[in-house]
């Protein structure tokens, strides 16, 4: 019976029909991509744009805000965009650390047993949950341009300055010295396992290096004053930055309470008791017991979490703060390379959720050779 | 466990009794309490004020500026803007009716007893009435696109991007584990690319790009090109929720359908795919209420859903200052929706496990 099918009915067997449709749905995918890019190439040429990447080496001739990198209105458009890029590079990145830290402390506080604490929390981080991220964002972003003026700025704690130009923070001027001797401690503290038992003796020593040094030469704080209409001195964050970054990290720290807290209920009970029955206090079962293991199943989360806030940080553009894709967009109404502004943006996102889906799975992989300590 | 009474819920006294017991365990926990309290009380005496007690409920902006408190006048004034754009006035009872029919619709998809091929027959009919009644034709006068707006726009993006989107997905999920090379590559594409990128690039390519890919002179609503990207958006997250629960799912399901007799279809409609979605009812659950509130990113496009009505509501020139009240308005409908969306979730989770429960027990 199969050697009759087989023989006579081979193009009814499954693989051949396999193989003819989906040679069939690639030809249509092809047929359709030639059409709609023929229409493309037409449309542009009629309007008289030539397709191609030439056109980044044009003068940009729009202004940009907030540029970390130097820029002027005659620099090219490529230059725009790398100041994009930056501005975004940097708003991700402050938001990932600020998020992640109010993420776990807002997370371990709700496990506290304490019923005040966990409901206030609860609420808060429900009510941020469900509300859209761009009604946060544009919400603050009008609160921080309704503020005072900057004569009349309010003060909430000294060296923190809020007032329709921004936010401004004193930040302690430190020699080479003293940046060197904090890098050492952070070393230490993150290698202090490796060290073995004299672990805690070497990052007394490099603390105590870094509080002479402190005592020695003490810190000069630049601290912000008025000048003018202006303050003068300090890092000023502008109404944008500020309200995208207190947006980012109020949802997204929101979240990863959730996944921190989640990680951290997901540790069967038994190692909280086998730890209380070691003699550890509550604070030791979490921090050396409960913690380690929770961390493992975070992490993945975690990734995700920091790969959608960077995805949402794009939201900058409804509120004018340059970043990426409002440069793009600029870009792309300027010039009329809509194609080709958009294929950036993708690659651009692509590239970095690719990086991030590799880290992950290298980091699987470790864990399933080494288990967690590894 | 033997009836009712063992598991009624405590009443009132009870879970007093027990919310004490557990504020005030040890020392510690009870300062933690009482400070926690005395700030709470602090925070919220101020905030009560400004809401309740010093708001101005009715009047004109000179009326609220006079006040210490809320301007709720300025809602009131606004609502019409706010929840249906810039829809000619004397039509909003169209609106009003088409968003009824839209709200209606849903909360039947949301109730099992409903399930049936019906449903589909009744989306297509209540789609073809909304887009009716806003619309206009057929004796009705006709309202252009761009000026539909507010509560309508992010219910209809919503609901037929989910309703469009999910079946989409579940074939994507379909073609991410098939034999067949070109189709797993195809699907792997689609959903990677498009969950790669931010939810505004997608409409950016859709308002931008996309325009220019067809024949000059062929246009197409700008709506319905957000309302096709968001689909695809809620497609590529609710597929990959979908083939994370196929996988799940022990080969010997599918097997023992086979030898059944089922067919392919047949098995994946009947055993597979209704195992599948049950276990990853939570996180399907959690896409759609981020979906809702990640429509208001059409703002970029320059549609006008309730958040951008609200956007321009607070900066009306002769209201301005009052941008909380505007925004706490529209926070407040956002929540109720979400968090409506998150309770549903789950109730069915708790209905499907009871039933699953049932049925694996006889």
């Amino acid at each position: 019976m199969t050697l009759f099918r087989n023989s006579v009915r081979d193009w009814n067997t499954a693989r051949w029909r396999g193989v003819i449709l989906q040679g069939l749905g690639l030809g249509i995918c092809a047929v359709a991509l030639w059409w709609l890019a023929r229409n493309t190439a037409s449309n542009l040429d009629q309007r008289g744009i030539s397709v191609g990447f030439e056109f980044l080496r044009q003068p940009a001739n729009f202004a940009i805000g907030e540029a970390w990198v130097r820029y002027s209105p005659d620099d090219t458009l490529a230059r725009a965009i790398l100041v994009g890029l930056a501005n975004t590079a940097i708003v991700s990145v402050l938001g990932w650390m600020l998020a992640t830290v109010f993420g776990f402390v807002v997370g371990l506080l709700r496990l506290s047993r304490n019923p005040v604490l966990d409901g206030l929390l609860r609420g808060a981080v429900d009510f941020v949950r469900n509300i859209p991220l761009l009604l946060l964002l544009l919400f603050l972003a009008a609160t921080m341009h309704s503020l005072p003026s900057p004569r009349n700025a309010l003060e909430p704690v000294s060296g923190v300055i809020l007032s329709d130009r921004g936010l401004i923070l004193a930040y302690p001027g430190l020699t080479t010295l003293h940046a060197v001797l904090a890098l050492v401690l952070v070393g230490t503290l993150l290698l202090r396992t490796r060290l073995g038992r004299r672990g805690w003796w070497v990052v007394a020593g490099a603390a105590g290096a870094l509080a002479v040094a402190l005592s020695i030469v003490p810190p000069s704080w630049r601290s912000p004053h008025l000048e003018g209409f202006n303050f003068v001195g300090g890092v000023t964050f502008s109404p944008e930055f500020a309200a995208l970054l207190f947006a980012l990290v109020l949802h997204h720290g929101a979240h990863i309470s959730e996944v921190v807290r989640g990680a951290v209920l997901a540790v069967p009970q038994r190692q909280w008791d086998a730890a209380a029955a070691l003699g550890l206090s509550r604070f030791q079962a979490t921090r050396l017991v409960v913690l380690p293991q929770a961390i493992r199943a975070m992490v993945p989360l975690l990734a995700n979490n920091c790969v959608s806030l960077t995805k949402n940080s794009s939201l900058a553009v409804a509120i004018g703060f340059p970043d990426v894709v409002s440069v793009l967009n600029t870009t792309a109404n300027q010039t009329g390379h809509a194609v080709e502004t958009m294929l950036i943006m993708i690659l651009v996102y692509l590239a970095l959720s690719l990086a991030v889906a590799a880290a992950l799975n290298s980091y699987n992989r470790r864990i399933l050779r080494h288990g967690v300590a590894g | 466990m033997t009836g009712a009474a063992a598991v009624r819920s405590p009443g009132l006294r009870e879970r007093l009794q027990a919310f004490g017991g557990r504020a005030f365990a040890s020392p510690g926990n009870a300062m933690v309490t009482v400070v926690l309290g005395v700030v709470t009380l602090v925070a919220a005496v101020p905030v009560v004020r400004w809401a309740l007690v010093t708001a101005t409920w009715t009047g004109t902006a000179e009326d609220c500026r006079a006040g210490a408190g809320a301007c709720w006048a300025f809602v009131g004034a606004k609502l019409q803007f706010m929840v249906f754009g810039l829809y000619p006035p004397d039509a909003q009872w169209r609106a009003l009716l088409a968003t009824v029919l839209l709200m209606s619709l849903v909360v039947m998809s949301a109730l099992p007893r409903f399930w049936s091929r019906w449903l589909i027959a009744g989306w297509a009919m209540g789609i073809a009435a909304a887009l009716w009644l806003m619309g206009g034709g057929l004796g009705l006068p006709s309202v252009p696109t761009r000026m539909w707006g507010g509560l309508p726009v992010t219910l209809a993006l919503t609901a037929i991007g989910l309703a469009l989107g999910f079946p989409i997905g579940v074939l994507m999920a379909f073609g991410r584990q098939s034999r067949r090379p070109l189709l797993r590559a195809a699907s792997a594409t689609m959903v990677e690319g498009i969950r790669g990128i931010p939810l505004i690039a997608v409409l950016y390519v859709a308002a931008l790009v996309f325009p220019l890919a067809l024949p000059s002179g062929l246009q197409v609503d700008k709506l319905i090109l957000a309302q096709v990207a968001v689909a695809l958006f809620a497609a590529a997250y609710l597929g990959e929720a979908v083939r994370s629960g196929l996988q799940m799912i022990p080969k010997r399901q599918r097997e023992a359908a086979f030898a059944l007799g089922f067919t392919w279809w047949r098995s994946m409609r009947l055993v597979i795919l209704p195992q599948a979605l049950r276990v990853v009812l939570p996180s399907l659950v959690s896409i759609a209420v981020g979906f809702f509130q990640d429509t208001s990113l059409v703002v970029v496009i320059g549609l006008f859903d309730l958040l951008n009505t609200t956007r321009l509501a607070a900066q009306d020139p002769d209201w301005l200052g009052f941008h909380t009240e505007a925004y706490v308005f529209a926070a407040l409908l956002y929540f109720a929706g979400s968090s409506s969306i998150t309770r549903y979730g789950r109730w069915l989770e708790g209905r499907l496990r009871v039933r699953g429960a049932s049925a694996i027990g006889s």
